[in-house]
């Protein structure tokens, strides 16, 4: 699946290891299970790790690692499935998290200017054709009704505005 | 009404631009129909039976007469010349192509309406009571709030792809018309202390697990509103059922947490984003009241001549007066409500002729605005008493004065059959059977207040279990029965009728609402207890005795 991140096409540097077998160098990407049970030995570790969590699970549970994390994968089993554009939220605009959340599933490019609102930076797309049309369709809107972590302007930003003049 | 300014304007283009190039994409088989599905719902867009459906949004009910114009022009253009107002304030047309679609939204959209969020597991459009900013019994106008959450939750980059369907519901007046309690989210403004605020009730709803909402927060201060609706929200997003689509609302998950366990989560979730950027000041509640244009009433009396000697020399006029016609809270005006219930016809359909014709009325005698109801009647809220004798015979000629508001035929019906793919049975049929039985205007006004809903399967569209009597399609062995349920109630002491007894056949259906109706006449104290309160007092058992006894 094409990778593309702040925007634009990329490489993916990480590796997904499967429980129990062994780390090997370079940027990995562990299950939820694993970090959580050896996340001390983990983040130690000399080299980027990620994790991929699924959209069933807390995300406060993944605070004391926050720092650490190099990426975040949260899963869209079905287009329909929302619950990860909340779990997005709550890292970026409660816990702080500043690294990678990668959008990873069952991600169109009728989501993605969603999912940037929401604090996605990276999105593992489903459909090639999806790379090219990427950057018109988080250009779709230019009028956004909800403050969010994104903090892009909101129309009550600009009715509020003191040089507004109205429309 | 609210006028859309600037940024509501692109807003709608944009998603106008959008639609079409969704629709380009799965006509070219770029989308397969899974993918479409959830997009195309989001626009209101259904596949039915033998056709697809265009649902479109008429925010809180409420139109202006142009906006009315131009719905007819989509009924006539693309549809079958008609079409079908919803008990969501909303309508349809049953009869338009998936390749026209895209430019039937466009012409709506130049006049800021659209089929944004009629449909698909988002949040619907707020519904609230017709006669906000007219009726006599309210603490605020309750369309203020109705259009901030519209706002809110147009397109919500995080609510957009909930567990269900999310429908909120807002009312203002002491006498609840807008049914708050059967909603995921039911919202009554009131006073405390000079301030202004919600009670909030959650997990109300029909289908096939009826539930009353339960109040979770007795007073919400307003500028609260935004950050505790996100609250509840996201404490549904990402707690609620998705692994059974008939336990996915929230009212399950309510439920299932138990009412205060639910308000727990909600209080913890909102005290850490109450004071954040949702917070509605009143610079932001401002700009939003003054893109409200309020009709400037004229200073009138009430009764006046023209009005007193109608009410004195014409019966009919009469009739229509006491039962369609609503006090204001202006003084020499009047609510005027136009039944689209007359005698043999499907429940809450307009002509595309009908319509352009009450638009036309709606500017002559009613500053230009028009409502819908959730009882499927449209409402003139701004009528001039004087004007009522010559409104009222306009509105004869066009079939839309049927005096019987409230009473026994003005059923709410689901379309059934006839058009849904869900249904088990025709529910329109039904519906006009029982309006030619008791097609006499004495008798129903004598029967008095009685709501009869509608249902063609369990989904409830119809809200059977809300009407005092409730009629709900089943299936058995390849043929239609009705199971009858009794007192019902949708407003502000709402609760679930009681099923009498066991289905019965379409063919004796109407037979079996005759002798529940002539049950009650024989039982009445007087004719001032009406028909559910009779069914308070006596309960089921002589209405069942007589309606499963031999005819």
């Amino acid at each position: 699946m094409p990778l593309v991140k702040n925007g634009a096409l990329a490489a993916d540097l990480f590796v997904a290891v499967a429980d129990g077998e062994p780390l090997p160098d370079g940027p990995v990407i562990v299950s939820a299970a694993r970090l959580l049970a050896d996340g001390p030995a983990l983040i130690i570790r000399n080299g980027e790790i990620g994790v991929a969590w699924p959209n069933d699970k807390d995300v406060a549970e993944l605070q004391p690692f926050l720092s650490r994390l190099s990426l975040i994968t949260l899963a869209f089993p079905k287009l329909r499935d929302g619950r990860a554009y909340s779990q997005a939220r709550l890292l970026r605009e409660r816990y702080g998290y500043k690294g990678e959340l990668r959008a990873v599933g069952n991600v169109l490019r009728d989501q993605v200017l969603m999912m940037v609102r929401a604090g996605f930076d990276a999105f593992s797309l489903e459909k090639a054709a999806d790379v090219e049309a990427f950057g018109k369709a988080v250009a779709t809107y230019s009028v956004f009704y909800q403050p969010t972590g994104d903090h892009r302007p909101t129309v009550r930003d600009a009715r509020t505005a003191p040089a507004a003049t109205g429309g | 009404m609210y006028v859309y300014d600037e940024f509501d304007r692109t807003f709608l283009q944009e998603r106008v631009a959008e639609f079409r190039d969704q629709v380009a994409r799965r006509l070219s088989g770029e989308l397969n129909e899974e993918e479409f599905k959830p997009l195309r719902l989001m626009n209101g867009v259904y596949l039915q039976l033998h056709a697809y459906m265009l649902r479109v949004c008429i925010p809180y009910g409420t139109l202006s007469s142009q906006q009315l114009r131009a719905l007819g022009a989509v009924a006539r253009k693309y549809d079958r010349g008609y079409g079908h107002f919803t008990t969501r304030q909303n309508i349809q047309f049953n009869w338009i192509k998936l390749n026209e679609l895209p430019d039937a939204m466009a012409d709506l959209a130049k006049v800021g309406i659209h089929g944004l969020q009629t449909s698909g597991n988002c949040i619907r459009n707020t519904t609230t009571d017709p006669w906000a900013g007219a009726a006599a019994d309210e603490v605020e106008d309750p369309r203020l709030y109705a259009e901030v959450i519209r706002q809110w939750s147009t397109l919500h980059p995080e609510f957009t792809y909930l567990p269900r369907k999310f429908k909120i519901a807002i009312t203002a007046a002491k006498h609840d018309r807008a049914a708050i309690r059967v909603h995921d989210i039911g919202l009554r403004l009131h006073k405390r202390d000079g301030e202004t605020g919600f009670e909030v009730m959650v997990g109300g709803g029909l289908g096939r697990s009826p539930f009353i909402g339960k109040t979770i927060k007795d007073f919400l201060p307003k500028e609260h509103l935004l950050s505790y609706l996100e609250a509840v929200l996201r404490t549904y997003n990402l707690g609620g059922r998705r692994d059974n689509i008939y336990k996915a609302r929230i009212k399950i998950q309510v439920h299932e947490m138990g009412a205060e366990a639910f308000a727990k989560k909600v209080e913890a979730e909102w005290a850490e984003i109450r004071d954040g950027a949702l917070k509605l000041d009143e610079a932001a509640l401002d700009a939003i009241r003054d893109r409200f244009q309020i009709p400037d009433l004229e200073a009138l009396d009430d009764q006046p001549a023209e009005l007193a000697s109608a009410l004195a020399t014409d019966d009919a006029f009469a009739r229509w007066h006491a039962n369609s016609v609503a006090p204001h809270k202006a003084k020499g005006h009047a609510i005027v409500t136009l039944s689209l219930k007359p005698v043999g016809a499907p429940p809450g359909d307009a002509t595309a002729d009908q319509m352009d014709a009450i638009a036309d009325l709606a500017d002559q005698y009613a500053y230009g605005e028009i409502r819908v109801a959730h009882e499927q009647n449209l409402t003139f809220p701004y009528v001039r008493q004087k004007d009522l004798p010559a409104l009222w015979a306009k509105l004869k000629a066009i079939g839309v004065a049927t005096p019987n508001v409230g009473l026994l035929t003005d059923i709410i019906s689901c379309p059934g059959l006839d058009y849904c793919s869900l249904a088990n049975t025709r529910s329109i049929p039904i519906a006009q059977k029982l309006t030619e039985r008791f097609a006499d205007e004495a008798r129903i006004a004598d029967i008095g207040r009685l709501h009869v809903n509608i249902s063609g399967c369990i989904n409830a569209c119809g809200h059977h279990h809300v009407g005092h009597i409730g009629i709900l399609g089943v299936e058995k062995k390849d043929e239609e029965f009705f199971q009858i349920t009794l007192g019902g109630k949708g407003n502000s002491k709402a609760r679930i009728g009681e099923l009498i007894g066991p289905a019965v056949a379409e063919s004796e259906i109407v037979d079996v609402v005759e002798s529940l109706v002539d049950t009650y006449l024989n039982l009445r104290t007087s004719p001032a207890e009406t028909f559910v309160a009779a069914v308070e007092r006596l309960g089921i058992e002589p209405f069942k005795e007589r309606a499963y006894a031999p005819r």
